[in-house]
């Protein structure tokens, strides 16, 4: 599964250091085979944010502040998203575990401080992300994303490590390295 | 040029001479956990994506039952069978089920399974606590954990390094967990991510092997990727009997590289707290003093290990929880349980008026035994009080140490312990 490469969407926007606890809260960890489930609830305990998820259309984009994704380490936090509709996170900056969950499963991420600056809420955004180039329809304005490191690109456009441990374990097999 | 201990067991599990911070590198795991909330995704994307069959190495991980087990509904009862029916088909060697080992956290290092020099991942964002043991130990999520369980490899970019030297030592009252909340309200939740923290120090000299966990512990709080000790008596001693392989310390070489030095008089730490709601949120516990508290949670792999209960125990003997309060006190493993009981701990918590519970996550991640309602509040010797993370999002959470939250359940309102004290023990 690997994602288009050129995004189109509204904006949302939220603040600084938003944590795990708030992108999914644990009471629905539970459900974490359900994606589906989890989508209903991405975002639900951002303080005043209740019925979020429905308001989403397909494709749309979040755009957030530093320190996205604190807290634990919960994969579902990428997953909610991502079942909710949210097609990227354009962000200043990513927690640590967040970022590789979101590597990770394929989830596009784009780090930008100037893109999470200067996006208003309902903008509409147009991301390319094989050139991490950030086009605000709405301001007529353009930002540059991070780029990646070249391994994690690569994860990228395999769709995420477990393409890649696939293929390490297939390699490994055929060198009779395996158990 | 030197390398630190971080970047020595990184190059270590890669195989390499040396590295630098911002390589990104491939390297073999030691030990590895997971639980019943990361076990269930990580087991079917192994053997649905990645095509694995078999765990590298059933020696070398531990699976715990501890998040949402007991089952508190069908849905955790179908992830705790999930957990189970699988790590009896992969034989892990490591299974704790339910009233065999607690929380994972505690767990790991009071069975020697976390050891010094190893390189260890865990599928919770607290498995950083194991760095206490001179280990580097970082959280990953459920795609991660699968990658490890398929190759025993995972990768890893090496974190640039923040030194933390603590000198003098603590005062009467003030623990660990003052000092490590001190330190996060000066870094931020933000402050330290993905880097990572080494903490040295005459201080911690004098910080037995719970308080140092405490410290680890709450390196992802600071956005970490781990927390590390060096080795000396006191990580030796908890080790004696009960390392489960051989194990090799590591040291940071006095050359070693460090993007910052921070310094920390430990004497003039006070009493702390983290207000709602972040772990960010530091004030003196003076500033809090007379906040009037619904509960009153002991728990959680930060802080309800034995010494932990022992210290709540010795402020709640022979006085009694407020009447508007509730003490709820979750022991942070089986052993820990067995202990207290023993010791007659127990007998002096249930004359208190406080509910001891089994060892679990729990209340401490609002899932089960002690959720928080809206707008209650609750003083908490948990990690992290984000919105939402014990319970409701209008729910208002404070951290402390445990002495600080036994005192002020007596009290009903927060309070230095130092005035329980002062207070005639009544006759129960």
């Amino acid at each position: 599964m690997t994602a288009p490469l050129v995004l189109r969407g509204n904006s949302w926007k939220f603040g600084d250091n938003v944590d795990t606890d708030q992108i999914i809260p644990a009471r629905y960890a539970i459900y974490s085979l359900d994606e589906k489930k989890l989508g209903e609830h991405a975002m639900e305990d951002v303080p005043d944010n209740e019925g979020w998820s429905k308001k989403v259309t397909a494709g749309d984009i979040l755009v957030a502040g530093s320190n996205f994704g604190c807290g634990s380490s919960r994969e579902i936090a990428p997953v909610a998203i991502r079942s909710a509709g949210i097609s990227a996170v354009i962000a200043d900056s990513f927690a640590r575990i967040f970022f590789r969950n979101s590597i990770n499963i394929g989830f596009p991420i784009l780090q930008s401080p100037q893109a999470a600056e200067a996006i208003r809420e309902g903008d509409q955004l147009e991301v390319d992300l094989e050139e991490g180039v950030i086009k605000n329809l709405t301001q007529g304005d353009e930002y540059q994303a991070e780029a990646f490191p070249e391994f994690m690109t690569e994860l990228i456009h395999m769709g995420g490590l477990a393409p890649w441990v696939r293929k390490r374990l297939e390699e490994k097999r055929a060198a009779g390295l395996l158990r | 040029m030197g390398m630190n201990m971080t970047e020595k067991i990184l190059a270590r599990g890669a195989g390499r001479e040396s590295v630098r911070p911002g390589d990104l590198l491939l390297a073999k795991v030691d030990f590895a956990m997971g639980h019943d909330l990361t076990i269930p995704p990580a087991s079917k994307i192994m053997r649905e994506q990645m095509g694995a069959t078999k765990v590298w190495d059933p020696e070398r991980l531990a699976v715990v039952q501890d998040h949402f087990q007991p089952a508190k509904d069908t849905a955790s009862a179908a992830l705790g069978k999930t957990t189970r029916d699988w790590a009896r088909e992969m034989g892990i060697k490591w299974y704790f089920e339910v009233g065999d080992g607690g929380i994972c956290h505690t767990v790991l290092p009071e069975r020697g399974l976390v050891l010094p020099g190893e390189l260890i991942v865990g599928a919770d964002s607290h498995s950083c606590t194991y760095g206490a043991l001179n280990n580097f130990a970082t959280g990953v999520g459920s795609t991660d954990l699968a990658c490890v369980l398929s190759l025993g490899e995972l990768w890893f970019r090496v974190p640039e390094t923040l030194k933390f030297v603590y000198h003098n030592r603590l005062r009467e009252w003030v623990e660990a967990k003052d000092l490590i909340l001190r330190v996060i309200g000066e870094l931020t939740v933000d402050g330290a991510r993905s880097k990572a923290m080494e903490h040295t120090g005459e201080a911690l000299k004098h910080i037995d092997m719970e308080g140092r966990l405490t410290m680890t512990n709450m390196a992802i709080e600071a956005g970490a990727k781990n927390g590390i000790m060096e080795y000396d008596e006191v990580t030796e001693a908890f080790l004696k009997d009960i390392a489960k392989r051989p194990y090799t310390p590591v040291s940071s070489d006095p050359d070693a590289q460090y993007e910052k030095v921070f310094e920390f008089d430990a004497e003039k730490v006070e009493l702390s707290v983290a207000k709602p709601m972040s772990p960010d949120a530091y004030a003196p516990l003076s500033e809090v003093a007379g906040v009037k508290l619904d509960q009153v949670f002991i728990g959680s792999c930060t802080n309800s290990r034995i010494g932990d209960l022992r210290r709540a125990a010795a402020v709640l003997k022979g006085r009694r929880v407020h009447p508007q309060t509730r003490l709820l006190i979750t022991p942070s493993s089986t052993e820990t349980a067995r202990m207290a009981e023993r010791e007659g701990l127990l007998r002096i918590f249930y004359d208190a008026g406080a509910s001891w519970t089994v060892s679990t996550c729990g209340a401490c991640l609002g899932g089960h035994m002690g959720v928080l309602g809206e707008g209650e509040t609750c003083l908490s010797t948990t990690n992290r009080n984000f919105p939402g993370r014990m319970g409701h999002p209008k729910a208002l959470v404070y951290l402390s140490n445990p002495v600080v939250a036994a005192a002020s359940a007596i009290a009903g309102e927060i309070i230095h312990p130092a005035e329980i004290m002062k207070r005639e023990p009544i006759a129960v």
